[in-house]
């Protein structure tokens, strides 16, 4: 308490000086807050988008690694060396997928939808064109894809009235000049062909996506594509996205199958992410670090000014730690009170910040700036803030202890 | 053995390109009670001594024992401790905090001892500033008080926790003769009515004709033939 009296009567007494060092760690907070704010906001808008839309976790008639020969198995420390074995012809797909479905259903927190994807043309008054063909069942892949949130004309559950039914992109419905209605052909890769009824039209605003993509019944794709009780895909959503990761491990792990989480999926992006946060962090803790050359000023002008005292309180009897606690103590108030005031301040220009809007150049959709709100940010401020301001205290705190009284009685006498 | 304060052939020297001894095998003995005035002209070593007997400098030789404790064993902290408990400082200058008022300044002590509860220490910090004169400026700060008032508050201070010996350093070097001539007889007061031993550094040979010893130093060594001119 006395050392704690000693450090307020020093800050008190420098009103103006305080007041500077005090600015520099309430600005720092602020710009820390709203920078941090703006950029995790950004970061988790980026984040939702991704995993909104697209899959959670991608069950794929792959594996991740080529399977163990039969022989590697039974003579794994064999001197002889088995390659270029062919893989023997099968028909591609999820073997038993029912069973596998079956399982990944079992799981809790999750949604399922098989999926069988194929290559198909399209064709329509003499024009031809490759698609991405996906026989989907129009009940499951509503749970776990956001598709019929982007059907602009008819619907998705069409396809269950019309086993002729196709849904596709607003791409390849303007470069066809198709309409729900509209009849075209569809042809497979084997040869299979069939006209088909466009029943639904969906726009997502990726124009690859809209213009290659095409949705049709499971079993009408199992026919066409020659693939009957096959799926290749189990497309799932999670509750919880950012269990993805595990999940999916533990989808591999029991049958077998190449599962790929979003994040694994987008590992790229998420590391981009990553620096970008180092980055930002980086440059907002430096507005802190240079707040903080303020308060080792400030402190360093104390301990110069004070150092009279200083040696009459250590020939009182005062420990050379009681000087030091009552230098760092000085910090650690700056500190905390410049946190609780740029947080203040952080918070009003974070409300500032998401009420702007915005039109983005080409864009029809005004948004707001993204601002996220987590609390974990301002503890983080103000955890950087005292960690800042107490280590500017420390070498004037150090130097005071260090203050010898005699040297400073001898030179006052 | 008896000596409140004893110093055995204490040698204080500064090492350097030119090593400097301050204070040169010096020997004394000082019993309870006593009021010794250490005189001699400047340079001669006086401060130097007072600092070694008040444990804020250590000596290159020698030994000085506190209430018959030798503190040439202590640690830095235990030196700090023993200055805190038993001896009390009075400087030329006043050397009080100037953010702290009077007050605050005396119990100062009190609380870094931690032995009173701060009604305790404020009552007893009332009680010294009142023995000295200067209660009714118990709330003032330091800056608002005449030089004589200022330094009975430093006496004060160097009261408040019951120390044994009172140190003063030229404690009447910055008083006109009638605050003098009262810091005088406060000291003389505390040593034969308080039964405080008092050691005090002085030029001024009235404050040293009032004390009950006057030891002379020149040139670091004790000189018993020295009088001030």
């Amino acid at each position: 308490m006395l050392r704690l009296d000693v450090a307020l009567a020093h800050l008190t007494n420098r009103k103006r000086q305080t007041f500077v060092s005090l600015s520099g760690v309430v600005l720092g907070v602020a710009f820390f807050l709203a920078v941090s704010s703006l950029m995790r906001g950004s970061e988790k808008d980026f984040l939702k988008r991704l995993v909104d839309n697209s899959p959670h976790i991608t069950v794929s008639d792959e594996y991740r690694l080529p399977r163990v020969q039969p022989a590697a198995l039974r003579w794994n420390d064999g001197a002889i060396r088995i390659s270029n074995v062919k893989p023997q012809t099968e028909t591609r797909g999820i073997r038993g997928y029912r069973q596998k479905l079956e399982f990944v259903e079992s799981l809790p927190g999750l949604r399922v939808a098989p999926v069988l994807v194929g290559s198909a043309v399209l064709t329509f008054a003499g024009r031809q064109e490759g698609v991405t063909l996906s026989g989907v069942v129009p009940a499951t892949i509503k749970s776990v894809s956001t598709i019929d949130e982007k059907i602009i004309d008819g619907s998705i559950d069409a396809l269950a009235a019309n086993p002729n039914g196709i849904v596709i992109g607003k791409g390849l419905a303007d470069k066809f000049n198709l309409n729900v209605g509209s009849t075209l052909g569809v042809a497979a890769a084997n040869g299979t062909s069939r006209p088909m009824n466009v029943v639904g039209v969906f726009r997502t605003g990726n124009a690859n996506y809209d213009e290659t993509q095409t949705f049709v019944l499971l079993k009408r794709a199992q026919v066409m594509l020659d693939r009957p009780n096959r799926v290749n895909r189990f497309i799932i959503q999670l509750d919880d996205a950012y269990a993805a990761r595990d999940v999916a491990r533990h989808i591999e792990d029991t049958i077998g199958y190449k599962s790929v989480s979003w994040a694994e999926a987008s590992e790229d992006i998420v590391s981009v992410l990553i620096i970008r946060n180092i980055i930002m962090y980086s440059v907002v803790s430096a507005i802190l670090v240079v707040a903080s050359f303020g308060i080792y000023n400030t402190l360093s002008t104390i301990v110069m000014e004070k150092i009279r005292d200083i040696a009459i309180m250590k020939s009182m009897g005062f420990h050379a730690r009681d000087v030091r606690s009552i230098f760092l103590l000085e910090g650690l108030i700056v500190g905390a009170v410049g946190s609780i005031f740029g947080i203040a301040f952080g918070v009003g220009l974070m409300k500032i910040l998401s009420g702007i809007s915005l039109k983005p150049p080409g864009g029809t959709e005004v948004i707001n700036l993204p601002v996220w709100w987590g609390a974990e940010q301002y503890a983080l401020a103000a955890a950087f803030a005292l960690a800042s301001c107490v280590a500017a205290a420390y070498l004037p705190a150090r130097r005071a202890g260090r203050v010898h009284p005699v040297d400073i009685l001898r030179g006052m006498t | 053995m008896s000596g409140v304060l004893r110093a055995e052939n204490v040698v204080r020297r500064l090492e350097g390109e030119v090593p400097v001894t301050l204070v040169d095998g010096v020997s004394l003995e000082i019993e309870r009670g006593q009021f010794i005035a250490i005189m001699g002209p400047s340079g001669s070593g006086k401060s130097s001594l007072l600092y070694l007997l008040g444990l804020l400098d250590a000596p290159t030789e020698g030994r000085v024992w506190l209430d018959g404790e030798d503190s040439s064993d202590y640690g830095e902290d235990e030196l700090a401790n023993r200055r805190l408990q038993k001896l009390g400082f009075v400087f030329q200058f006043h050397f009080l905090l100037a953010e702290f008022s009077v007050l605050d300044n005396v119990t100062l002590p009190m609380r870094r001892l931690g032995e009173l509860d701060d009604a305790t220490a404020n009552a007893r910090g009332m009680e010294l500033l009142g023995r000295l004169g200067v209660a009714e400026q118990s709330a003032k700060r330091p800056h608002q008080l005449s030089g004589g008032q200022r330094q009975r508050v430093a006496i004060a201070r160097a009261l408040a926790n019951d120390p044994l010996i009172i140190l003063a350093d030229e404690p009447t070097g910055n008083l006109d003769s009638v605050s003098s001539a009262n810091v005088q007889q406060i000291l003389r007061n505390l040593a034969h009515e308080s039964g405080k031993t008092v050691v005090a550094v002085t030029h001024d040979g009235s404050f040293a004709s009032a004390a009950d010893q006057r030891i002379g130093l020149v040139d670091g060594k004790i000189n018993t033939e020295w009088r001030p001119v």
